[in-house]
């Protein structure tokens, strides 16, 4: 019902150009219709978070017995459930605050290595000439399309057996336990991330002008030179775009966190423990709520705060093509 | 929870910060020196080049002395990226693709069998017309409702706030949106209900229902949840597109009368054609490899299993590693006619 008034509202308007007095208020009626219909729409898009931030709020017993609409008449808040989902002793309890760390442990280095690393590619890939460059490009670029999975299975097992062929190690395994499991999920991170790392910055590093290039080689400038004092200032709005998506990619992550990260609390992110919770105490709502709400929380504010980068990397990553 | 508990974490994670300063920075500061080492040779060379030709014919300038090629500077640069994607993703999707030749455990030789599987087994059949589904209702209705609001919103006040909010499940992993709709669609047996579903449900007379056991109708709810989180991508790219439209077309349109049916249909859709290919392409790549939403929301039981979570399931759940890698191949295979649909489209608008 909602989405036919907008329509016939325009066509009123449309039928009658708005030269007229009366036709410029239909005009604006018509923005009005069209800004209520979009605000209710919005609103309803964000129903099913806000029923969840507000129950997580609620205490256990109002969450499982009442819907949390009726907090409106009945209202009581309690931080409770936050308390017991992050710092809770039990096991069943969520514990949440280590797995927030070991996300933060995740996060970091796995969106600084991809970054810094393509950036390096995609300046050699733009300014520096040789030999089978736009080749080595369009591999790089068509890499884009191979679907993780693809590289999961080997992936492990180099970390876990090495690699050896015809029974000679050519590379030990890693063997690594504990904490220094981390490292084979910057890693991974790192490899995924790089095809659509360097092809977004490409599409920027190589629309810079060409005469500064030449001006600051004429001055003396090596490659390395350029690239700090030059590129790097310059594609600092792409670098920013770069680093919300690889963060909020590595942040949502669950498939390859499952695989290499392990299960534990030593290592797991809140993915991987949300999703647990959600398997084994799918009933008990005082956590999930809560959970959900403790791993929306940070992507949420870098997302709203950095909006503008995100678009704008969004835009020229997706429709340039 | 004590900082015991954390300290070796944040150790991690400072010998992981102090790895990316040493690699990237040492990186940095090889390519500065070495090229600068070699041209203070050259110079060197030939200024003695130049001293001895006074008194004597010149001598060659030796290969060594030439400047260095642009070639091994560019390699230098890319040596670390093309490593790891050597590593981390060639070298493996070509195990991968062997892989899927062999059986569970990789010790023998089975050809195309694995493949045979996938169009055997009534369970993965299913998998693959649950996907089809996926893939066929998550573009269609996640551009078309992003189209929709991108068209309403253009005319709105408070544009800004309203994109943000249906932009915002963006930002929520699948995990965290799977948690928040199975909340929605949560049932109870008896007294009130807590779910949002369940209660409109029962407020308008219905009983209450397990909605996510309760096949063919779960799958279509967990699409929903993928379109809820996809729309705002939609909204954003395409609200960009019509934006860009120019203005005297659509005032040339108005002159001439068009009402705003013919004005969608004939001004907007044509002009933002590029990047409507762009955005189903896109989410229908995101949704053959939407994995997450599924394994949080019902793992996959009751008729709602896809390819990706197969895929996992096959490879580290139950350790077959041939069927896993062939699910895995297959899934690419899926994807290789979409990308050629949008590489024809993007060669087709660069020549116009």
């Amino acid at each position: 019902m909602t989405t036919t008034t907008p329509v016939l509202a325009g066509e009123a308007v449309e039928e009658q150009p708005p030269r007229t007095a009366a036709g410029r208020v239909r005009k604006r009626l018509n923005s009005r219709t069209a800004t209520t219909v979009s605000i209710v729409i919005a609103l309803l898009w964000t129903v099913p978070t806000f029923g969840l931030l507000l129950s997580s709020f609620r205490p256990e017993d109002d969450i499982k017995q009442t819907g949390w609409w009726t907090f409106f008449t009945n209202p009581q808040l309690t931080f409770e459930n936050y308390n017991e989902v992050l710092f809770g002793r039990s096991s069943s309890s969520g514990q949440l605050a280590q797995y927030f760390v070991n996300s933060i442990v995740i996060t970091i280095p796995s969106v600084l290595f991809p970054i810094a690393l393509a950036a390096l590619a995609a300046y050699a890939l733009s300014w520096i000439k040789f030999r089978g460059r736009d080749w080595l490009y369009i591999g790089i670029f068509a890499l884009q399309i191979v679907p993780l999975q693809m590289a999961l299975v080997p992936l492990l097992s180099f970390f876990s057996r090495g690699v050896s062929v015809g029974g000679v190690t050519l590379m030990p395994a890693w063997d690594l336990a504990d904490e220094q499991k981390f490292i084979q999920v910057w890693f991974a991170h790192t490899c995924f991330a790089l095809p659509f790392a360097i092809f977004l910055l490409h599409n920027f590093v190589s629309q810079l002008p060409n005469e500064l290039m030449e001006a600051a080689r004429v001055d003396g400038a090596g490659h390395s030179k350029i690239f700090r004092s030059i590129v790097l200032p310059l594609i600092t709005p792409a670098l920013a775009s770069l680093a919300i998506f690889q963060f909020l990619w590595v942040w949502n992550d669950l498939l390859v966190a499952l695989i290499f990260a392990g299960g534990t609390r030593d290592t797991a992110p809140l993915t991987v423990r949300l999703a647990e919770l959600a398997g084994t105490r799918g009933g008990e709502w005082q956590r999930l709520t809560s959970g959900a709400f403790v791993s929306i929380v940070v992507p949420l504010i870098v997302f709203l705060s950095l909006q503008r980068y995100f678009v704008r990397g969004l835009l020229t990553g997706s429709v340039k093509g | 929870m004590e900082f015991e508990d954390f300290a070796p974490k944040l150790s991690m994670l400072l010998y992981g910060v102090i790895a990316f300063v040493v690699v990237i920075g040492g990186l940095l500061l090889l390519l500065d020196v070495v090229p600068n080492y070699f041209a203070r040779r050259r110079e060197a060379a030939l200024i003695a080049a130049s001293v001895s030709t006074s008194d004597g014919p010149a001598p060659p300038v030796s290969r060594r002395l030439r400047k260095p090629g642009e070639g091994l500077l560019g390699i230098a640069f890319l040596i670390p990226a093309l490593l790891l994607l050597l590593i981390g993703l060639v070298i493996p999707a070509i195990r991968t693709i062997i892989l899927s030749l062999f059986n569970g455990d990789s010790t023998e030789f089975v050809g195309l069998s694995n493949y045979g599987w996938i169009f055997q087994e009534n369970d993965i059949i299913r998998v693959l017309t649950n996907t089809l589904g996926w893939v066929i209702l998550v573009p269609l209705l996640a551009t078309g409702v992003g189209l929709l609001y991108a068209v309403m919103v253009d005319r709105a006040r408070f544009e800004a706030v309203a994109k943000s909010l249906i932009f915002l499940p963006m930002a929520i992993s699948f995990v965290g949106a799977g948690i928040i709709w199975k909340f929605v669609y949560a049932y109870r047996g008896e007294g009130d209900q807590i779910g949002l579903l369940n209660w409109l449900w029962t407020t308008l007379g219905g009983e209450p229902q397990q909605f996510l056991n309760n096949a063919p109708w779960n799958t279509f709810l967990l699409i929903v949840v993928m379109v809820w989180i996809q729309a705002g991508f939609a909204m954003v790219i395409l609200s960009a597109a019509i934006k860009a439209i120019p203005a005297d077309i659509v005032e040339a349109a108005r002159l001439d009368g068009v009402t705003p049916w013919q004005m969608f249909w004939r001004v907007t859709l044509p002009s933002i054609r590029p990047s409507l290919i762009v955005v189903v392409v896109t989410i229908t790549i995101a949704t053959l490899k939407v994995f997450d939403i599924v394994r949080t929301m019902t793992n996959g039981n009751f008729d709602t299993n896809v390819v990706a979570l197969e895929m996992y399931n096959q490879a580290f759940r139950y350790q077959e590693n041939g069927q896993g890698s062939a699910l895995a191949v297959f899934l690419f295979i899926l994807v290789i006619p979409i990308v050629i649909f949008q590489i024809r489209n993007l060669r087709r608008q660069r020549e116009v």
